[in-house]
């Protein structure tokens, strides 16, 4: 049931469980995407289906098997060079749907820049080569065709240090489905987007209110809110709690657990008890001494693999020493 | 042994000599600070009393005239409006265009990136009479052929402070830290878009005080203009972008070479008056950057 791909037996569902409106609204998404993304309409549905689907089960489930639906990314072989230096190399990955993916590792170990990758965020910084396959629902994500404007809107970011913008919290959020051409009802989507990040609460008085004058635990979540309000497919954060305190962290980690249901989360972590805490699964990186002088210094993945495994039983030596404290 | 208890520490272990250095260090740096005042406030109060019985509503209404008591700087604060309305049209916007390209578009390792660089930073300290011949050569005379009308001073102030405007607008656009940026590109913003619409957004303060500065820098500029011809006896505003033209600086001038005294109390009332309006702009690029200050 969970997994039908079916789009009628998901409105069955929804409608048993009370919550019709979605399904009109349901509708409406899916005729927006068909027109604004060119996606054919069983693809817009199946979309869709998921969301409301999880949102029915509304709780979180164990890694399922490998199956190639299930994909959402997929990396082969995949190096990052800068300025010809290459930061990491040979990465393979799979990265499954509705499951948070955590990256660990030491410092330096390149897993901020294979999150990087996979919206293409390393297109920005000058010099920055991108090797291998990266495959995005099957999709070459630096094919020549591939817009990277477009990849960005449907796979979200969320930075290390949050991000707001020296605006008001209303145009935080707005900003993101505006300069996607956005035309439906905008205050309905700041505070579906507030709600979904569990901010609205605290902000809904004063949503005129500078974003600049939230905490900082706040102003993370404005970012997963202004993140989430453009249906992105994807959410990466990069390091999203190190400049937080204990609590805010535990708030965006719930967080992570509700939008899991929805989205598809990767999330780079030094913090190995965050990673055992939120994800199906992980991948470990590290520092390896090359022998080049193009890479003296290269980050590689290690080993990737359920997070339970990875904590509990590790097949890489190194793996084992990393997260039982010995170094890193 | 313990060092808490050792007498030096409580006494002090440096000498009448050092504490003596050192208040005479900071009677140095306080002199350097009171001296530039005082000259500031001599020349005011030596113009404002000098030009005092001239100033009034008179002298900035009356024309240039003969005669010493009716000269008034009408013309003059036209003809410096019309130079300041030019350089806010064309110096502003294609100074924030250059910093927005070399800001947020040039790719710095490129050789012609940076040889533009260099370039605009030698530029702005360029002496301004040498903007002055540039704009004989090419705009008054020469290529464009626009004689010496209010245009031609107004491009060549505008010449004039074009790199100082790429300067201060390239500085407010790099205080806008990086994540604005980044942020706003990951949510599918174009290039455009979260440059236009997040990052000179929060720089358009940076960018109007470094603006007024400039702008006001090019109001008490003589010397281009000089060399330009504006210095005439013009007893008319101007009327268009073709106009003869004269402006305060050039009035002063004017005045000051002339042997009447009184034409030179007259250019004492008209300092004031230039003075005044510089102040009043760069109090306000003051109130601008105070008031909109963003911390990040």
């Amino acid at each position: 049931m969970i997994d039908d791909p079916e789009r009628e037996s998901a409105a069955e569902v929804v409608a048993a469980e009370g919550v019709g409106a979605e399904g009109v609204e349901a509708e409406v998404v899916q005729a927006e995407l068909v027109e604004a993304e060119g996606v054919t309409v069983e693809q817009a549905g199946a979309r869709i289906d998921r969301r409301m689907l999880v949102e029915v089960d509304g709780r979180r489930r164990p890694p399922r098997e490998d199956s190639a639906a299930e994909t959402v990314f997929d990396l082969t072989d995949v190096s990052v060079t800068y300025a010809g230096i290459y930061a990491v190399k040979g990465v393979n990955l799979t990265i499954r749907r509705n499951e948070v993916t955590a990256l660990i590792g030491p410092s330096g170990c390149g897993k901020t820049t294979v999150l990087r990758c996979l919206n293409r965020t390393n297109d920005l910084i000058p010099g920055a080569k991108v090797e291998g396959k990266v495959l995005y629902h099957g999709i070459d994500l630096y094919g020549p065709r591939v817009d990277p404007v477009e990849v960005r809107r449907r796979i979200g970011m969320v930075f290390q240090k949050p991000n707001p913008f020296p605006k008001s919290i209303y145009d935080n959020i707005a900003f993101g489905p505006r300069v996607g051409g956005f035309k439906g009802d905008m205050d309905e989507l700041v505070e579906r987007s507030l709600r979904r990040a569990a901010l609205w609460d605290e902000v809904k008085r004063d949503l005129k209110a500078s974003a600049m004058a939230l905490s900082g635990g706040q102003q993370q979540r404005l970012c997963i809110a202004r993140c989430i309000a453009v249906e992105p497919d994807v959410i990466l954060m990069d390091e999203p709690c190190s400049a937080l305190d204990p609590v805010s962290t535990s708030r965006i980690e719930e967080l992570m657990d509700e939008l899991v249901s929805e989205y598809t989360i990767v999330i780079v972590t030094h913090n190995m008890q965050q990673a055992a805490r939120v994800s199906d699964r992980t991948g470990f990186f590290t520092v390896a001494e090359g022998t080049g002088e193009k890479d003296h210094r290269i980050g590689i993945l290690v080993e990737f693999d359920k997070t339970d495994t990875i904590f509990t039983n590790p097949s890489d030596d190194r793996t084992e020493a990393y997260v039982t404290g010995r170094f890193g | 042994m313990s060092t808490v208890a050792s007498p030096d520490l409580l006494t002090g272990q440096r000498g009448w000599w050092h504490r003596t250095r050192d208040g005479l260090f900071r009677v140095a740096i306080m002199g350097s600070v009171v001296l530039g005042l005082v000259v500031l406030v001599a020349l005011i109060a030596q113009s404002l009393v000098k030009g005092w019985p001239r100033l009034g509503l008179d002298l900035l209404t009356h024309f240039p005239s003969s005669f010493p008591d009716r000269a008034g700087i009408q013309s003059a604060i036209f003809g410096t409006l019309w130079l300041v309305a030019i350089v806010f049209v064309t110096a502003i916007p294609i100074g924030v265009g250059a910093a927005i390209y070399l800001e947020e578009y040039a790719d710095t390792n490129t050789w012609y990136n940076r040889l533009i660089d260099v370039v605009i930073q030698n530029l702005a300290a360029v002496p301004s009479i040498v903007y002055g011949i540039l704009g004989l050569a090419f705009l008054s005379r020469g290529f464009l052929h626009l004689g010496p009308v209010v245009l031609t001073g107004g491009l060549t102030l505008s010449l004039l402070v074009l790199p100082v405007v790429i300067i201060a607008s390239r500085e407010a656009i790099r205080a806008v830290p990086s994540s604005i940026l980044d942020g706003a590109l990951a949510l599918g913003a174009t290039q455009w878009q979260a440059v236009s619409r997040q990052v000179l957004p929060a720089a358009i303060p940076g960018i109007a005080t470094g603006a007024i500065l400039a702008v006001s820098r090019a109001i008490g500029e003589a010397a281009p203009l000089l060399l330009l011809g504006a210095l005439q006896f013009i007893t008319f505003n101007p009327t268009g972008l073709d106009s003869s033209f004269t402006a305060l600086p050039i009035q002063i001038f004017n005045w000051i070479s002339r042997p009447q005294e009184g034409f030179h109390i007259a250019a004492a009332a008209a300092i004031i008056v230039l003075l005044g309006i510089t102040l009043l702009m760069n109090g306000v690029a003051i109130w601008l950057r105070k008031r909109f200050q963003q911390q990040w």
